[in-house]
């Protein structure tokens, strides 16, 4: 059985404009010690998505349907009470921005100990012994001083190690890490990544990784899944994603890539803005950005299915297989070549 | 945190020092001859006049005036005395202080009561029923004039009904000796209900739509969400979490509003014919007394700054990035 099986999720957000669809039929699982990246634009859903599996969407106006299992049980029609035990404890949870959040009147102390005494009937003093121990983990100079400082007292990097060392503090089985680098410098970004492969391996969590960084991705991600406009595009291996791309717009993404082989004055990007989620485009919700767009796109919405060649590789494309492997093998190519 | 209690000490001395100077000046250059009132005003006699301008020193400069001023309230801690009725200006003011601080606590404590509780409640149920009712109570409340709801109050409760006493003030430590007046802890405080609910349906109107305000700010807060993802339950989310921090403005606008409460209590005091500062110093503005309305404006301002230094102090114990800068 999965870890965490999630089945035709969606997730509607009730505004006075209409109905945002801001997850609409997204399954996935996610196995033991698995790491699975999640990569879209901004407002692809791949946020709520986390959000929703965690219970931590507003209340109010959201409408959540489908299923997330963990460990068999479905968390969307969980008790609160049963939530909040997972949460923290089975599965927690790291954010983009580490500067907003931690809370800036409590000590980094407080906010570890609060973490494990929530799940764990122990002494403040064992507590905190634990607390210094994970501070340490996650690589914090001088930890025994630091563990009394304030949130404001630490660097960006510091406090998003700070917030790695909350979420794994009670050795939880999933770690989801909502854009753990967005918000970082590029050094500090490549450090937090080690850390967290580093971790993994030390305490055996899987990881859903969101990022809109094809990079990001290749350096930790077993499996990926490519979402646009509150859907899945493409599902497959990272091997098999970098290798043999299948959707047009997992092309777009790594053609806008900056390459240092490549000699080309400007980036390639993808053409447009993402569509708007209160009336996404009809058929292929793709198609007005797509420069392979067929008359088919436009009326008929491609389903996720396996490629004719591999059945474990996932997407939605009207395209013909010869295309899919003619441009994939110019993005691989190109790649290859440096 | 050393540093940060000097300096707001060193303010504090040249707000006092500003404060006094301002007061002064509008005073004695106000049109009206502190000589002549001390002589009986309108009918006063010349030589009067003359001898009051050498012994009240008003033939002497200005800044000399202020001076001798500033160094009897400082030195000699005195406020002077009455011009009219010869009355030491401290002791006035030690008569009407304690009346004026049970309206201004008693009510600070009753609206922040009001506030934190609607507040808070209908924060974390916008657009309920009780955030509804709420709502107009807070647009009645700092629509409505204080002397019109005492008036009303005082009417209602204290008239009509016969709930509470229509006016007055009963000493908390007992009446004075034979004078036949209401006293002890029970008859203040039964006394000061309708005062105490006139003066702070105002500030708590105001504090109930701050409070709302703020914590629902603090609840999209993404730290909120981490106490959240750490699985922390709701009631230790609100208080740990929420509170703490939608509090930090309440206890800044709480000190500066003590002052304005002060202000604030002029009315109050004269609809309910309580003896505190405001009243005495319209009373003494009547007839014109100098002395005694100085007094109360230095002795008020004193105050205020030294409230406002507590709440400084307050706000840096629970800000720790206000305490370490």
């Amino acid at each position: 059985m999965a870890l965490l099986e999630v089945k035709d999720l969606r997730t509607y957000f009730h505004t006075d404009d209409g109905v945002v669809k801001a997850v609409d039929g997204v399954d996935f699982s996610v196995e033991k010690g698995q790491t699975l990246g999640i990569v879209g634009e901004s407002g692809s859903g791949k946020s709520v998505t986390n959000l929703t599996i965690m219970g931590l969407n507003p209340k109010r106006n959201t409408v959540s349907s489908g299923e997330a299992l963990w460990k068999g049980e479905d968390l969307l029609t969980a008790k609160p009470s049963k939530l909040r035990d997972i949460r923290g404890n089975e599965i927690s949870m790291i954010f983009q921005d580490p500067m907003t959040s931690l809370n800036p009147v409590h000590t980094i102390g407080q906010q570890l100990v609060e973490a494990i005494q929530i799940h764990r009937d122990v002494s403040k003093r064992v507590a905190r012994a634990r607390a210094l121990e994970l501070l340490k983990a996650v690589g914090i100079p001088r930890a025994e001083g630091r563990i009394d400082d304030y949130p404001h007292q630490f660097s960006g990097g510091m406090r998003q190690r700070v917030m790695i060392a909350m979420a794994l503090i009670n050795d939880p089985d999933l770690l989801i890490a909502d854009e753990p680098t967005t918000a970082l410098d590029v050094t500090t970004q490549a450090q937090i990544l080690a850390l967290m492969k580093r971790l993994q391996e030390d305490f055996g969590s899987a990881i859903i990784m969101v990022t809109h960084d094809l990079g990001v991705i290749a350096e930790i991600a077993d499996d990926v899944l490519v979402m646009y406009a509150a859907k899945i595009v493409e599902h497959a291996n990272v091997y098999d994603l970098f290798n043999r791309p299948q959707h047009p717009y997992t092309w777009g993404l790594m053609g806008s890539l900056p390459r240092l082989d490549a000699d080309a004055e400007r980036l390639t990007q993808i053409p447009g803005q993402p569509p708007s989620l209160l009336r996404p485009p009809s058929g292929c919700r793709f198609h007005p950005r797509c420069p392979y767009v067929m008359e088919v796109c436009k009326t008929t919405e491609p389903r996720l299915e396996p490629s004719q060649r591999d059945s474990n590789h996932l997407q939605a494309c009207h395209l013909d297989e010869e295309t899919k492997d003619r441009e994939a093998a110019k993005l691989t190519h190109m790649a290859e070549v440096s | 945190m050393f540093r940060y209690l000097i300096r707001r000490l060193l303010w504090a001395i040249l707000l006092f020092i500003v404060i006094t100077f301002v007061t002064f000046v509008v005073f004695f250059m106000a049109p009206s001859n502190p000589a002549r009132g001390y002589c009986g005003g309108e009918n006063a006699k010349p030589e009067c006049i003359k001898l009051a301008t050498e012994k009240l020193g008003l033939d002497q400069p200005l800044p000399i005036q202020y001076l001798k001023f500033l160094k009897r309230i400082v030195v000699d801690q005195s406020l002077g005395t009455s011009y009219f009725t010869g009355q030491d200006v401290n002791e006035a003011i030690a008569q009407a202080a304690p009346v004026t601080a049970s309206l201004v606590f008693g009510g600070a404590i009753l609206w922040m009561m009001i506030g934190l509780v609607v507040g808070v409640f209908s924060a974390l149920k916008p657009r309920s029923l009780l955030d509804r009712v709420a709502m107009v109570f807070v647009l009645i409340g700092v629509s409505a004039h204080p002397v019109w709801i005492g008036l009303i109050f005082s009417y209602f409760f204290g008239f009509r009904w016969g709930i509470t006493p229509i006016a007055n003030y009963a000493n908390f430590f007992g009446a004075p000796e034979g004078s036949g007046l209401p006293g002890g802890p029970w008859q203040w405080f039964y006394h000061m209900i309708l005062p105490w609910c006139t003066f702070a349906i105002l500030f708590a109107a105001l504090y109930v739509r701050m409070i709302r305000a703020n914590v629902m700010e603090t609840m999209n807060e993404d730290y909120v969400r981490t106490a959240r993802a750490k699985g922390a339950p709701e009631r230790s989310v609100l208080t740990k979490h929420v509170l703490r921090n939608a509090m930090l403005p309440v206890v800044t606008m709480l000190g500066m509003d003590i002052g304005l409460a002060l202000g604030g209590a002029i009315f109050t005091e004269t609809v309910y014919q309580l003896p505190g500062l405001g009243r005495t110093a319209i009373l003494a503005i009547n007839v014109n007394d100098l002395a005694i309305v100085q007094g109360v404006v230095v002795f008020s301002t004193l105050a205020i700054i030294f409230f406002n230094l507590v709440v400084d102090l307050l706000y840096a114990w629970i800000d720790p990035r206000i305490r370490l800068t």
